[in-house]
């Protein structure tokens, strides 16, 4: 099952990579304003290779933002660094090809297309012209792992726009695997996710995240529980808190955050 | 025929069945006459072509395809005028100069007295043209209805043009009365022959050509564009860039049916280039089946002909058919006659209760986007909402901040 190129042996961490020189994204005084409304205020994050990291927060509290202006939707001020690269101001697909790759809280994938092609397309914004103008004649051999880390090598000629909810996720984290991205930002993976679905996605996180930046957006608490190694709390567009899971949920400022807006505390469910 | 039309050696078949019925049985069953207006046809068929792959596979509703047209037509007509002067006159100026302008031939038209030069510009300058516009048109993200606003504008704006340029163009009469094409006598049935067969031939490589970008990885990631623009970005690719190419491959071959129709109609004039003729172009296209290699030829063909046929028993009638026809098409079969067999297809499976959804959504794939059935989740699946996050149900107060 363990492949050399897409998936290294590990488990992530809190802190990430203890040897070498671990990768890292460093979002500092990050600020997003839509209409003079300050959606992200001065946000500062710090996330290792081989950390997996959660976000959550209330809604409205700026998280799918954060991302939005760190893959370069959403014009910021500030700074994100990606292991010694400035990216911010860069545009969305010069971004992307910085290594830096994000899902969507609805899973956005080709429909009209198969499994396969939506991989491949994924796997190829460097072709040159002329392997762009032939067909595809063979599966690359990183389409080919990643079809069976996300568990899709039955599924692979299949229209993307007839997979089951769960499968599509998977199909988005398959294209941000082949697209070579270390840097994974995942909006939400497990909404509207049943419980298997959700362990799967879980585990498929954990062998991923061992080797990446990862940055998940997530609501359920359970989940968060399992599988972060660290959190950071977003609130009213500030970074409230950060630290492990036990840390953050022992801190006063996140709880009154959860309990003073809402019965539901910090495990809303879905 | 469509059964046949798959795997390699249906391709194969398919396109040697087309050659022989445009090289060989037509030139053989048809008067003159007919092969003529037939070859007429075949120009506008591989317009569509190029209109098939920009706005069935891109999703780029090209209202405009007229200027590519037309700037390959008028390049073509330039030449064949200044070659009869040279040859049936002498003076190397054509006739309509010496009677509506100085009688001196202007700067810009000198080059295409060379052949090899009118014929470099045939495909250059209407390429060069369309990726300058795309450039700078799809590089500002500018889509949609916009995108097709703009077009059919400089189609509009290409006709005020020509025909306020009296002197050099022709005006609104356009250049006609050509006498030869390449030194070949256009008077002489064989030589009309050839021309036919020249656009036929046209038509087959553009087709092949097409085919192979639809096949090509750029044409998966052209449908990936047309149906999700903004998810592409996220791959790393620049979307502007794949639209742009297929852009100029479409100008391109409008370009060269424009030079391909001067010498077979023996006219061009702004009437031809326009924004009727431009709309006209799409018609053609829709009814056929835009996203289809082969629906948007037969589309073009078949509303050519019934145009030329019932407006000249109805005159008057024809564009409320034409209009009527477009609507239909619109309305009750985005994806054109060429989706009509798999609609049959469904009706048919229908009874077989289990099986009916998947066969519903495998059709979609040459139409518009498809409805995605099995997905629970309520939200909107616009990824490029910048706060997809204030759509979720409200469980906190704070939700109202946003």
């Amino acid at each position: 099952m363990t492949t050399p190129t897409l998936l290294p042996e590990g488990e992530p961490q809190a802190g990430g990579l203890r040897h070498g020189r671990p990768k890292y994204l460093e979002v500092r005084d990050l600020s997003v304003s839509f209409d003079g409304f300050l959606a992200v205020d001065n946000v500062n994050l710090n996330v290792m290779q081989g950390d997996l990291r959660f976000l959550i927060g209330p809604n409205g509290a700026g998280k799918t933002t954060v991302i939005d202006a760190i893959t370069g939707l959403v014009p910021a001020s500030g700074s994100v660094n990606h292991t010694g690269t400035e990216i911010l101001g860069r545009k969305v697909h010069q971004i992307a090809r910085l290594g830096v790759g994000r899902t969507f809280q609805t899973a956005s994938v080709f429909e009209n297309l198969s499994v396969l092609q939506n991989l491949d397309i994924a796997a190829g914004s460097g072709r040159g012209p002329l392997k762009m103008l032939r067909r595809r004649t063979s599966v690359e051999p990183a389409v080919e792992e990643a079809l069976e880390i996300i568990g899709l090598e039955g599924a692979a000629d299949k229209q993307a726009g007839i997979l089951a909810h769960g499968q599509k996720q998977w199909l988005e984290i398959g294209m941000l695997l082949v697209q070579n991205s270390d840097v994974l930002l995942l909006d939400e993976p497990i909404a509207g996710m049943s419980q298997d679905e959700r362990s799967e996605t879980g585990e498929l996180l954990r062998r991923i995240a061992a080797s990446r930046i990862t940055l998940v957006i997530e609501h359920d608490m359970d989940f968060v529980r399992e599988y972060a190694t660290s959190v950071s709390v977003l609130a009213a567009g500030k970074v409230l808190s950060e630290g492990s899971v036990a840390q953050v949920q022992a801190d006063p400022k996140v709880q009154d955050v959860y309990l003073g807006t809402s019965g539901t505390s910090g495990t809303e469910g879905h | 025929m469509k059964s046949l039309l798959h795997g390699r050696m249906g391709t194969a078949a398919g396109f040697t069945l087309g050659a022989v019925l445009l090289l060989g049985v037509a030139p053989a069953v048809l008067p003159a006459f007919n092969l003529a207006l037939l070859g007429k046809f075949l120009c506008f068929a591989i317009v569509a072509v190029g209109i098939g792959l920009a706005w069935g596979r891109g999703g780029m509703l090209t209202l405009g395809q007229g200027v590519f047209f037309g700037l390959g037509a008028y390049i073509m007509a330039m030449h064949m005028k200044l070659a009869d002067a040279s040859l049936f006159g002498g003076s190397g100026v054509p006739d309509f100069m010496s009677l509506y302008g100085s009688g001196e031939v202007p700067g810009w038209w000198e080059p295409f007295r060379s052949p090899a030069v009118t014929l470099l510009a045939v495909v250059l300058v209407p390429g060069l043209v369309a990726l300058v516009l795309g450039l700078a048109i799809f590089k500002r993200r500018v889509k949609g209805a916009y995108f097709a606003i703009l077009s059919q504008a400089l189609a509009a704006a290409f006709a005020v043009f020509l025909i306020g340029q009296q002197a050099t163009t022709g005006g609104s009469n356009g250049l006609n009365g050509f006498r030869s094409f390449f030194g070949f006598d256009l008077k002489d049935p064989n030589n009309k022959l050839m021309l036919y067969m020249i656009a036929a031939i046209v038509l087959l490589l553009s087709l092949a050509a097409a085919r192979q970008l639809m096949h090509s990885r750029l044409g998966e990631l052209l449908v990936a564009v047309r149906d999700q623009e903004e998810r592409v970005r996220f791959l790393g690719y620049d979307p502007a860039t794949v639209k742009t190419v297929i852009y100029v491959v479409a100008a391109v071959l409008a370009g060269i049916a424009g030079a391909l129709f001067v010498p077979l109609v023996g006219i061009i004039s702004p009437a031809d280039v326009g924004v009727i003729p431009s709309i006209a172009f799409l018609i053609g296209v829709a009814i056929g089946g835009r996203a289809t290699l082969l629906g948007p030829v037969l589309g073009a063909v078949g509303v050519a002909a019934a145009q030329s046929s019932l407006s000249s028993t109805f005159p008057s009638f024809w564009v409320y058919f034409q209009g009527l026809l477009f609507v239909l098409v619109i309305g009750f079969m985005p994806g054109g006659l060429a989706s009509l067999p798999a609609l049959v297809r469904r009706r048919r499976r229908t009874p077989s209760a289990a099986a009916t959804h998947e066969a519903a959504v495998e059709p979609a794939a040459a139409g518009a986007a498809a409805p995605s059935p099995a997905a629970p989740d309520p939200v909107s699946p616009t990824p490029a909402a910048p706060d997809p996050e204030a759509r979720r149900k409200a469980t906190t107060s704070e939700e109202v901040s946003r």
